[in-house]
């Protein structure tokens, strides 16, 4: 392994869940409000995964109050605390653009029932999440 | 003005604790050894002599090994003098630990060749017209003036670009890591994966910020 591939390593979370367009989330991100720092909660739909090792991001969209909002996390950040990965969805696309054109019961997405499809990966993550809970 | 060998390992990110990434250089510095000194009485500038890189002795010249043995060590590939590094001594090892994070430097190095290259590339020349006719797209236009009866020396045409020794200034080390010998500084420098690069302490002077080093608060 190459120092850089070093310095990458050192900087990824050793746990992320393996995360898929169309899943259902909760991510936990780590706010500063002045001097104090909290954690916010955001829960939506991932619309898309890109990027892959350290540099793997997701962006998250969901509709509050009618108004649709995304919102884009790197998967190591340091200001991510927790990400929970609450359903996989049904989905035949990798970026799922087509969903800010939807309002309400169109923007739905079904459930993935085959759990073979699932990755090995999210499973053991999802269950150490609940068990937290 | 303390510097020292280095060789470009590639570029990674950084996450910041605020959550920002920052694009970084990994450098491998040294490391590198003291060959000489020239002095003022002596030599009529003061520099130092810095070695990098050990290589096998039939690769030198006999004059270079014999300075090699003066000053008591392995020969080494690579010698450069950096002008005004006071209180070193021959011998002394150099290594990352000679810079410390939030110091900014200057990277010399041997900049990607791109070849024979236009003058769009080249020169950053805007293109003409691709249609109605047009038939200058990528041409340079005018050289110069009629009355003049020639072309003036160094107007800007299409030739070799890049593979020139360059130097790219006011890089500030993020991280100084003493235990790999790396040297990590913001955005990226001159060269390929692998470039021999100098790394010397920047003489770009440093725009003050506001008082006490803050940047000035936009007025409203």
């Amino acid at each position: 392994m190459n120092v850089i591939q070093q310095l990458e390593k050192e900087q990824q979370k050793e746990k992320v869940p393996a995360l898929r367009a169309g899943d259902t989330v909760k991510v936990h991100a780590k706010v500063v409000e002045g001097t104090r720092e909290r954690i916010q909660v955001f829960e939506g739909i991932v619309i898309r995964v890109t990027g892959g090792g350290l540099r793997q991001n997701f962006t998250v969209r969901r509709v509050t109050h009618g108004v649709g909002v995304e919102r884009t996390f790197m998967i190591h950040s340091p200001r991510i605390d927790k990400i929970d990965v609450l359903r996989h969805g049904d989905v035949r696309q990798g970026r799922l653009y087509y969903l800010r054109g939807k309002v309400g019961r169109a923007g739905r997405i079904r459930e993935r029932r085959s759990a073979v499809a699932a990755p090995a990966e999210a499973a053991p993550a999802e269950s150490t999440e609940e068990a937290e809970e | 003005m303390k510097g020292l060998l280095a060789r470009k390992l590639g570029m990674t990110q950084l996450f910041n604790p605020d959550g920002t990434t920052s694009a970084v250089t990994v450098l491998e510095a040294g490391p590198c050894k003291v060959l000489g000194l020239r002095t003022t009485e002596k030599d009529g500038y003061s520099a130092a002599r810095i070695a990098f890189e050990v290589a096998p002795e039939k690769k030198f010249t006999k004059p270079l090994l014999g300075e090699f043995k003066k000053a008591g060590f392995e020969p080494h590939r690579q010698v450069v003098e950096i002008r005004g590094y006071d209180g070193l001594e021959t011998g002394q090892e150099l290594k990352a630990e000679i810079f410390a994070a939030g110091e900014i430097v200057d990277v010399t190095a041997h900049s990607k060749g791109k070849g024979f290259q236009g003058l769009i590339k080249r020169h950053k020349f805007s293109r003409g017209p691709e249609s109605h006719g047009s038939m200058n797209v990528r041409q340079p236009g005018s050289i110069g003036a009629t009355d003049a009866a020639r072309v003036f020396k160094g107007v800007k045409m299409s030739g070799q670009m890049g593979n020139v020794r360059t130097t790219a200034r006011a890089y500030k080390i993020v991280r100084v890591d003493a235990e790999r010998n790396l040297l990590l500084v913001e955005g990226g420098v001159p060269g390929g994966k692998g470039a021999l690069v100098l790394v010397r302490q920047s003489t770009k002077p440093q725009k003050v910020k506001g008082p006490a080093g803050k940047p000035t608060g936009r007025k409203v």
